[in-house]
């Protein structure tokens, strides 16, 4: 025999199964409030945990500074194309002046078009420093990057990024080979590996995918290119002068990177009372995004609280319906010598067994985030690229990442919720008179 | 003389919209064990009210019931629960069987809220239903059956805790007239066996079937007549 509570569980569940529909869809109410709780946590810690990688892959020592275009009132009246944004005195003079800085990274990037027997690449061109690779945490697949040396001599070499390899040399090993940009060649020595997109942090860091990229020394860019560069835009050409796209400053120690931001804003604004540049620092990121973390958590975490007691409302509305049609049953068993408590327990009993189904089949589904948010994306990818395409960078790109709490979490909250929910359907079927009960029709 | 259950000076007032209904009036009786009783009366009379009170459902404005040494017409609802699970059997018009479970599960039910179920109760409880006559339906549930087995699943569910007595409102009430002589030869066999049973009926015919006939008139007792003498237990 069954020892008690085994046969009073087993009394729910049949009762449950007298209805099956409708303990169905009470369960899939409770279903989807667990697995949402999972899901919208997980989606959450993804996508924060993907924003810190990215700032902490701008390296939490690193002070970074990009020219920016002033908006076209302050540009305006002038003559012909203004020149903007950071200089190479500028370099100098952070570099020399604040003690700090251990290492400073110029950097110049323009949009051109790349040939190579007739097969033509749009991308950015990237005039750098050798460790440039290092600090973008790029990695040589092929030949090698650049070196000091070719810094030194100008030398008219370039790294290609692997999209560029790829549609440039589709058949042929490029390193050895000359690409040509505009009316010059530079000489392939090395090919660089995949890297991941690195999407826009806030100010004035842009996103980043690192596919068209084509990598040569700055000096020779300064000595070939220039500062002053022409677009064609609708019709008319464009002009614009700038020396430095951005400069990465590394700080000795990360206490000094704030003071140390500062103090090349003080330094800089010097020469640019219009604000033609902007400071990111990954370090502040850093903090923010922790704060934003725990803002995000507990937004999602609102709303998949909400959506549980959604499922609850609805685990009492169908206790409340099955309490007043089993009136009889109450009556009956309260005079066979159910007492009070016995009825509360039945009922909640049965609430407990609906949510704690709801729970457990909740977390499978919930742990099933992952392999089905790739799928859901692979599957869009395939058939509406076009809309996948307009569709946020992290939506694109984001991880869902299974918060281990969240699991515990939801499944308690699931059973409170029946508790709590069936408390007083159950508390109302044991208040019946037992004498109205069993008149009742 | 052994009492199943004593009733002294019974009272049951009902305050409804501000005005008392006296449904019973100062009701005293003995009820033998083995003995038959029916409660008979017009409509209104407080044959239903007086068998709840037996039954432990309610409690009386005034009065004692003594059952056994106990009075039990001041204990709280969940003492009378105990009670009603332990000295009390049911059987009422309309059966009242729980639909979702089975013949045994359904006899059974009194045990599970004294926490008695074990393989000895089990075995009791196959016992009963073929007592009853339902050996070969332990598996069926109420809906499979009809009215004459559902009421001898109900005999059965009230013998199962060995009352002190059985209460059995008009039982043959929903019953065509061969199943009703069919209830009421196992009703018989009960008694002879010793059960004390308290029935209510308005049909003379299954009144002149018990040992004693008590008949209520607006809350009062107008008759007590005695058919025959208690037969003596075995
Ligand atoms: N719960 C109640 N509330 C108010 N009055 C009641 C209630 N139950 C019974 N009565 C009244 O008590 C009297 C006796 O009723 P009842 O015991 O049901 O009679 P019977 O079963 O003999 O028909 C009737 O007048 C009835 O209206
Ligand atoms: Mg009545």
């Amino acid at each position: 025999m069954l020892p008690h509570w085994l046969r009073t569980w087993q009394l729910g569940v049949k009762s449950l199964a007298l209805h099956p529909l409708r303990s169905l869809l009470t369960v899939l109410g409770i279903f989807i409030g667990v697995a949402s709780v999972i899901w919208l946590l997980a989606i959450g810690e993804g996508i924060s945990q993907a924003a810190r990688r990215q700032i902490e892959g701008l390296g939490a020592s690193n002070v970074i500074i990009r020219s920016i275009k002033p908006s076209a009132e302050v540009s305006e009246g002038s003559q012909g194309p203004m020149p903007y944004g950071l200089t190479r005195d500028d370099f100098d003079r952070l570099t020399t002046t604040i003690p700090t800085i251990q290492r400073a990274l110029p950097i110049r990037e323009l949009r051109r078009r790349f040939n190579y027997s007739g097969r033509t690449v749009d991308g950015q061109l990237v005039g750098c420093t050798p460790e440039y690779a290092e600090v973008t945490q790029l990695f040589v697949k092929m030949g090698r990057f650049l070196s000091d040396a070719d810094l030194r001599d100008r030398k008219n070499y370039c790294v290609l990024a692997s999209g560029t390899a790829k549609q440039l040399f589709p058949f042929e090993d490029p390193v050895g080979r000359s690409i040509r940009i505009e009316e010059d060649y530079y000489r392939v020595i090395g090919v660089m590996k995949e890297r991941a997109p690195m999407a826009g942090i806030g100010g004035s860091l842009a996103g980043r995918d690192f596919k068209d990229d084509v990598y040569i020394p700055i000096s020779t860019l300064w000595n070939r290119i220039g500062d002053m560069i022409m677009t064609r835009r609708s019709g008319s050409f464009e002009g614009e002068i700038v020396q430095l796209s951005q400069v990465t400053l590394r700080i000795d120690k990360t206490e000094h990177v704030l003071e140390t931001a500062d103090l090349a804003k003080d330094i800089l604004n010097r020469h640019h009372p219009n604000g033609d540049y902007g400071v990111t620092i990954p370090l502040e990121l850093l903090e923010q995004a922790k704060t934003t973390r725990i803002m995000f958590i507990l937004f999602l975490g609102l709303i998949a609280a909400v959506s549980l007691v959604v499922g609850g409302i609805g685990i009492m509305n169908i206790m409340l319906a099955t309490v007043t049609e089993r009136t009889r049953e109450i009556g009956i068993r309260r005079a066979l010598g159910a007492k009070r408590r016995d009825i509360i327990r039945q009922f909640l009993i049965e609430t407990i067994s609906l949510s704690i189904m709801g729970g457990l089949t909740g977390v499978l589904g919930g742990l099933t985030c992952g392999p089905i948010s790739n799928a859901v994306r692979s599957g869009l990818e395939a058939t509406v690229p076009d809309v996948m395409e307009q569709l946020p960078e992290v939506i694109q790109t984001v991880q869902p990442v299974i918060v281990p709490f969240s699991i515990p979490l939801a499944f308690g909250i699931s059973v409170s919720i029946g508790v709590i929910f069936g408390l007083y359907p159950a508390i109302r079927a044991a208040r019946m008179d037992p004498i109205e009960a069993l008149r009742h029709e | 003389m052994k009492w199943a259950v004593r009733v002294e000076r019974l009272t049951k007032d009902y305050v409804m919209d501000g005005e008392t209904v006296h449904a019973l009036r100062d009701v005293s009786f003995d009820v033998p064990e083995g003995d038959f009783l029916s409660i008979m009366g017009a409509s209104g009379s407080g044959k239903s009210t007086l068998l709840n009170l037996l039954g432990c459902l309610d409690r009386p404005t005034a009065g004692q019931i003594l059952l056994g040494d106990d009075d039990i017409s001041r204990l709280d609802d969940n003492r009378l629960s105990e009670i009603r699970a332990s000295r009390i059997g049911f059987i009422f018009q309309s059966y009242n069987l729980i639909p979702q479970l089975t013949v045994l599960e359904n006899i059974e039910v009194p045990l599970h809220y004294q926490r008695r179920l074990d393989s000895r109760a089990r075995r009791q409880s196959v016992e009963l239903a073929e007592m009853v006559g339902l050996a070969d339906r332990l598996k069926h549930r109420p809906t499979q059956l009809s009215g004459g087995q559902q009421q001898r699943v109900a005999i059965a569910r009230s013998l199962i805790n060995d009352p002190y007595y059985i209460l059995a409102d008009e039982p043959t009430g929903n019953l065509d007239s061969h199943t009703t002589e069919e209830i009421l030869l196992l009703l018989e066999e009960l008694n002879h066996q010793g059960k004390t049973i308290v029935m209510v009926t308005h049909e003379p015919e299954v009144g002149d079937r018990s040992n004693r006939i008590i008949r209520l008139r607006d809350g009062e007792i107008s008759s007590d007549k005695r058919l025959r003498e208690v037969a003596e237990s075995l």
